[in-house]
């Protein structure tokens, strides 16, 4: 019997670790990343390597200054994932450099200044993204149309080399606005939107990712695949996506409604940007979201409302990031006064009382 | 029998569905220990007050005789397991985490097993008024056998302060790898029920949940078969989770109340009862036999031959590996109970209790030891409380020294179940952190409530010094009058005297 090892049970636990939580949201993210690198070709491979090694690198980097054990928590998975959600969320042929700031900012100043894993208040991958968008608005905005790997289109290796870690105007001959972007556009042009619509993708081109967008932002399918396969494996709970999902479809169904012709309709909304990302792995994210159910529910629709507002009626056509910020803000709060009811406890704490017929009298 | 198949169930929040590992010892009938050559009886086996020892040195006793009886209203007599001769009555280490040692009668077997005369069997036992039956329980010297050895006298008697309605017989067994009420069941079915009519007899209760998980079949079979010929009886089949067996979460599945914080379950009219804790009433009453022996699973992936032991109070627990051929590896661990909520043994030495079910020795595949990290706010603690706590937040306080701000997260409505800690997938000890407070906060109040006692004898004793001098000073006072009173007399006397002469 090993002295070391705790007094009190339990002295069998289930088969969860930090790195199996870890490794589950990899595996759910893999089918859309897959995907994005697939049809984003080379460039993106290299943007997306260089973003993990950089949240890693970053992180060994951090722990070594703190002192702490690098071993263990290097290999937690927890800088892989906030490198690879980040790298989901850059424009794909953005230079090597933006993905080495990102890191940086994610795991330094979002994560390890803040005291490390589980201590962060906001989502490392969302500072990375606002700080990025403020300071690089020019290569954050660059989006290319899709160009599937081996098709005529695509850059080769060293062309794509040349693109994300030297100097290439490749990408001025495939950019092309997101679906928000372009509506956003539009509609400040004054064109009505049915007809600004027409130039879009089609609503299965956005629902298989055949657009232009971030990396790993743009196919709502696959990213629904991962998002359900994780609340099947219980790594999130169903409520923080479906009270976001909702109350963004509700408002936007709402304005739609009201006014089709100012007004983009609720399955743009949901299927383009980062509206499904988002919903399973960004609102959800273990740390920065509120425990109980009750915050849960509030956090998502939170997020889902300020998305909305921020593509409605603020400056940037994709307001994912702010808004998960925005809430992470509140999660403390949210927590403090959203607790669970206590067994045998009314809201208020006190002890439930049963008149003596045996009925509730709370 | 009404049947239970329709039986409503309610739900409750949270559990865990740990891997129950009762395949090991589920297969093996209740085998009886052989004669061990000692046995160590300790005086304190329940929650209340120790029992106090009638018995010396070098005396002979027989099987069943009393040993030590109980003091005060909540404890509990012990008896013993055996006739043989008293080899002392002293220091032993205690079946506690800490080994302390406790007040032990030592008895040496004298191999003839010999019962004392003057049992009271009783045949038509359904004769017993409420108060004879709660009564014969009290001096059999049985408690809560499910692990918490509350008296079970005690609990019969609620009737007499609550208005009751329901006896719900707790047949859950949820925690992993223990089989001994399983096989009580399937084995002994007719004790268990007639015990459990005794019980319901004695609570005055017409309605009896004898509630099942799903996964022992057999022993729900069983029971209604043994249940057929009467109709107050309910085999109700739970869904298999833990922590199912918890007395306030089982009276909830079944009637959908929750007891109130810091009551009973007698508040909502409902009282529970263990398996193990009814066959031992029905010995009691139908037998006459005070609780002696008591049956214990052995297993665990380090023993030889899981097993279902019948084993005699006092048992020193060595016995019990050697019978069941001994380890196959070095365990990891030795625990008492089962794996969520038992407690590790200090010592194969300790003796078999009143409340002990289950001896598991657990290998460390069994029982990964992992390292502590942070945590990460995942919230499947939140998700696994069956008490809606929030045990990270908790358990940051306690880190941080603040006790009072843990109770106010409700840290003693936790039932110390460690679904939280079963699940956190970064190893953090939260049950550990939980227990700590518990007991720092119940020896800060017993500090607090000796510094009170204290303060207030010595205001007595002040009072009562004040009390004293005030009466001498009286006492002066009054004798100083009187012999003012009498010079004064006597001078009037004088006076008087003298004008008469
Ligand atoms: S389960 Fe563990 S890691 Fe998750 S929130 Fe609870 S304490 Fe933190
Ligand atoms: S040990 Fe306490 S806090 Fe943890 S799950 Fe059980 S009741 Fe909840």
């Amino acid at each position: 019997m090993s002295e070391e090892t705790s007094i009190f049970g339990p002295y069998t636990h289930a088969k969860s670790s930090i790195s199996r939580t870890m490794g589950l949201v990899m595996l759910s993210l893999l089918p859309a990343t897959l995907f994005g690198l697939y049809q984003f070709g080379w460039p993106a491979i290299f943007l997306f390597l260089t973003t993990i090694v950089a949240c890693v690198l970053a992180e060994a980097f951090s722990l070594r200054v703190a002192g702490k054990p690098i071993k263990p928590f290097v290999m937690d998975g927890s800088a892989i994932l906030t490198g690879w959600l980040l790298a989901m969320t850059l424009p794909p042929w953005a230079p090597w450099w933006i993905g080495l700031i990102g890191a940086l900012l994610a795991i330094i100043v979002a994560k390890q200044v803040f005291g490390g894993l589980g201590q962060n208040l906001f989502n490392p991958a969302m500072v990375a993204r606002v700080a990025l968008l403020i300071s690089f608005p020019l290569e954050m905005t660059l989006f290319n149309q899709p160009v599937p790997m081996f098709s005529a289109q695509a850059p080769g290796f060293l062309e794509s080399l040349a693109i994300t870690f030297g100097s290439s105007d490749a990408i001025d001959a495939v950019s092309s606005a997101t679906t928000l972007g372009h509506l956003k556009t539009e509609l400040g042009r004054g064109v009505a939107l049915p007809e600004a619509a027409t130039t879009t993708v089609s609503i299965w081109q956005q629902l298989w990712g055949q657009t232009s967008g971030s990396l790993g932002e743009t196919s709502a399918l696959l990213l629904l695949l991962g998002g359900l396969f994780l609340i099947y494996k219980k790594v999130i709970n169903w409520h923080i996506p479906v009270s976001m999902l909702g109350t963004l479809a509700l408002l936007a169904g709402l304005f739609h409604l009201i006014d089709p012709n100012s007004y983009v309709g609720p399955m743009t909304h949901l299927l383009s940007g980062a509206a499904i990302l988002c919903a399973f792995f960004i609102a959800t994210d273990l740390v920065t979201s509120p425990v109980s159910i009750r915050g849960q529910i509030l956090f998502g629709a939170g997020c889902g409302l300020l998305i909305y507002a921020i593509r409605t009626w603020a400056g940037y056509p994709e307001g994912v990031a702010f808004a998960v910020m925005l809430m992470n803000a509140c999660t403390p709060l949210i927590d403090h006064y959203l607790k669970p009811r206590i067994y045998g406890r009314d809201r208020k704490g006190q002890p439930l009382v049963y008149s003596n017929e045996g009925t509730d009298r709370k | 029998m009404s049947t239970g198949k329709l039986f409503k169930l309610f739900k409750i929040r949270g559990g865990v569905h740990p891997d129950d590992r009762k395949q090991l010892s589920a297969g093996q009938a209740i085998e009886k220990l052989p004669m061990p050559p000692l046995l160590h009886i300790p005086l304190q086996q329940h929650i209340g007050a120790p029992a106090e020892s009638l018995v010396r040195r070098g005396d002979e006793v027989k099987k069943g005789q009393l040993l030590a009886r109980n003091q005060g209203a909540i404890s509990a007599p012990v008896h013993a397991p055996t006739s043989g001769r008293i080899m002392g009555v002293g220091g032993y280490p205690a079946h506690h985490p800490s080994g302390l040692s406790v007040r032990t009668i030592t008895l040496k077997p004298d191999g003839e097993d010999e019962w004392l005369d003057k049992l009271e069997p009783c045949d038509d036992y359904y004769q017993l008024s409420p108060e004879e039956i709660a009564d014969r329980v009290a001096r059999a010297g049985i408690v809560g056998m499910g692990g918490a050895t509350f008296p079970s006298a005690v609990k019969l008697n609620l009737r007499k302060r609550y208005r009751l309605h329901t006896l719900v017989i707790n047949g859950a067994e949820c925690e992993p790898y223990l089989t001994c009420d399983d096989r009580l069941m399937r084995e002994q079915a007719m004790q268990v029920v007639e015990g459990v009519k005794l019980m319901a007899r004695a609570l005055d209760v017409d309605h009896i949940l004898f509630a099942i998980e799903n996964n022992k079949p057999d022993a729900q079979a069983s029971i209604r078969e043994a249940a057929e010929d009467t109709d107050i009886v309910t085999v109700v089949g739970l869904p298999t989770r833990y922590p199912m067996g918890s007395e306030k979460h089982l009276v909830q599945t079944l009637v959908g109340k929750e007891t109130p914080a810091r009551g009973l379950t007698a508040d909502i009219g409902v009282v529970v009862h263990n398996v193990a804790t009814a066959r031992a009433v029905y010995d009691a009453i139908a037998l006459g036999r005070p609780l002696i022996s008591r049956v214990m699973t052995v297993t665990g992936e380090s023993i030889q031959d899981p097993k279902n032991v019948e084993v005699l109070i006092g048992t020193p627990l060595n016995n019990l590996i050697d019978y069941c051929g001994g380890f196959r590896e070095v365990p990891e661990r030795l625990i008492s109970g089962g794996p969520m909520m038992g407690q590790p043994l200090p010592s194969l030495r300790v003796p078999a209790v009143k409340g002990s079910n289950g001896l598991l020795a657990l290998s460390d595949k069994a029982n990964k030891t992992t390292t502590e990290m942070p945590c990460i706010r995942c919230a499947s603690c939140v998700n696994a409380c069956p008490c809606g706590l929030v045990p990270l937040d908790m358990a940051n306080h306690i880190k941080a020294g603040s006790l009072d701000s843990s109770v106010k997260l409700g840290l003693l409505d936790c039932i110390a179940c460690g679904s939280c800690a079963y699940v956190c997938p970064s190893h953090i000890p939260l049950v550990q952190y939980f227990n700590y407070a518990k007991g720092e906060l119940a020896s800060r109040q017993r500090t607090q409530h000796k510094q009170n006692e204290t303060k207030r004898l010595a205001e007595a004793r002040t009072e009562r010094m004040e009390k004293i001098k005030r009466a001498k000073r009286e006492a002066m006072a009054k004798r100083k009058k009187e012999m003012e009173e009498k010079k004064r007399k006597k001078a009037d006397k004088a006076a008087v005297a003298g004008a008469e002469s």
